[in-house]
């Protein structure tokens, strides 16, 4: 079982702070195929929030396939979230590497490089959900 | 399948002698939800809550609580609603146990089971008195009676005004697991904005005796914005945003501020445009100079599911 934390300041709605961190707990193997999530009833007793907002994250990871909602009983971890190789991770770390060595020369600091990456990645999955 | 309101008025209003406390007030609380009624001291925020639970009689304009007019029909609408006044109102020198026997005798649908339940797991015992007990205990003890009630609809004023931080997180569990639970809508009154995000999922801005904005918590943060760009004359801002509903501006010699309600319009691209928080949108609509009414959305009749 995993326990849910909030942090209020950094501005990423409640629902998906909680789907992030069941991602998270899945990437990292600490929660398996057939584990189960903290009920509705729990979460909103340790965090005091609204039950909507806990069904909300948990209906979005339903629909990614990475939970399944079992009627009367709870939520459980349905499969594994695929991860990259270390391979294919270095390989994809050395491009962007190359990318943000372009982006200097072309006179960017740190903040205008994480200020483009940000613009990117958020169209590019905006596009793709859309 | 039309689900009826947990809570609807119609142009409701309120006047002591000649001072209207609340005026022209329509809403509607969808059922299921839980809805923050914020507003500084003196908006109507009791006054439209006493109203609701038949305290007082309209002055204008009706009020129907769960499909009911809760004046002309208590006997049916007042078993099915809680409420928890802003003093969390105890026998002070009666014990828990005879508390519990004057809710038991009062209430035809009272839940005995709940309430000892829950004092056991709040570590009450029942042989205390009320006096004894920490002001976060005594709201906890009178969210417990109101919730043994078994109500469709529970109505809080001012919660958890008087709480500490620990004792207000504390209070703000039990009630939210009571509304996993499921069946319960819940109304409550708070000029505390910053929790009420992670607890409501509706809100209503109450000032001056009249309803600014009412709305989907979602949809009201989705359709605000932050507008950042070259200075436009303060005559000029109402034509350049005629689109937008501009709530609040600032001005300096070269740049314009605006937050601004989106009515479906691409924002000017010259403009930066950033997220605004729960609490700087109630506080720009409480700070708006003029008192013109804004139209509130209506979505409120529809469930956050």
């Amino acid at each position: 079982m995993i326990e849910f934390r909030l942090n209020s300041r950094s501005g990423v709605p409640t629902y998906l702070q909680l789907v992030q961190q069941v991602r998270h707990a899945v990437r990292l193997g600490l929660l398996q195929p057939g584990d189960q999530l903290p009920t509705v009833k729990e979460v909103v007793g340790g965090l005091a929030i609204n039950p909507n907002t806990v069904l909300k994250a948990y209906r979005e990871l339903d629909h990614e396939g990475l939970v399944e909602a079992r009627r009367g009983q709870g939520t459980f971890v349905l499969q594994g979230l695929t991860t990259t190789t270390p391979a294919e991770h270095a390989a994809l770390r050395a491009a962007l590497l190359r990318w943000i060595e372009r982006a200097q020369e072309a006179g960017f600091d740190e903040e205008g490089v994480a200020a483009l990456f940000a613009a990117v990645v958020r169209s590019a999955f905006i596009e793709e959900a859309a | 399948m039309t689900v009826i309101p947990a809570v609807q008025t119609h142009a409701l209003g309120k006047r002591y002698g000649s001072r209207w406390a609340l005026r022209d007030c329509s809403l509607a609380i969808a059922s299921g939800s839980v809805t923050a009624l914020v507003g500084p001291n003196g908006a109507g925020k009791t006054t439209l809550l006493h109203l609701l639970i038949g305290l007082s009689e309209p002055s204008a304009g009706e009020v129907r609580v769960l499909g009911w007019s809760p004046r002309e029909q208590p006997q049916v609408v007042l078993p099915r609603v809680g409420f928890v006044a802003q003093e969390h109102p105890l026998y002070r020198g009666f014990s828990l146990a005879e508390m519990l026997n004057v809710g038991r005798k009062l209430n035809a649908h009272w839940d005995e089971g709940l309430a000892r339940e829950r004092l056991a797991r709040l570590d009450i015992p029942l042989g205390q008195k009320v006096h004894r007990l920490s002001s976060g205990q005594q709201a906890q003890v009178a969210l417990t009676l109101a919730l043994a009630k078994r109500p469709e609809l529970l109505v809080l004023d001012e919660p958890v005004a008087a709480l500490d931080p620990l004792a207000r997180r504390e209070f703000l569990q039990s009630l939210m697991e009571a509304v996993a639970e499921g069946g319960l809508t819940v109304l409550l009154s708070s000029h505390i904005v910053s929790e009420l995000e992670r607890v409501c999922d509706h809100l209503v801005i109450l000032a001056a005796g009249g309803v600014r904005l009412a709305g989907s918590i979602e949809q009201i943060l989705a359709s605000h914005r932050l507008l950042v760009g070259p200075r436009v004359d303060p005559d000029g801002v109402a034509r350049e945003h005629q689109k937008h509903a501009v709530i609040q501006e600032s001005h300096t010699e070269r740049q314009t501020t605006l937050l601004v309600r989106l009515n479906g319009h691409e924002v000017d691209a010259r403009w930066r445009s950033d997220d605004v928080g729960l609490e700087e949108v109630v506080l720009a609509y409480l700070g708006q100079q003029s008192m013109r009414r804004t139209e509130p959305e209506r979505d409120l009749t529809e469930v956050a599911s």
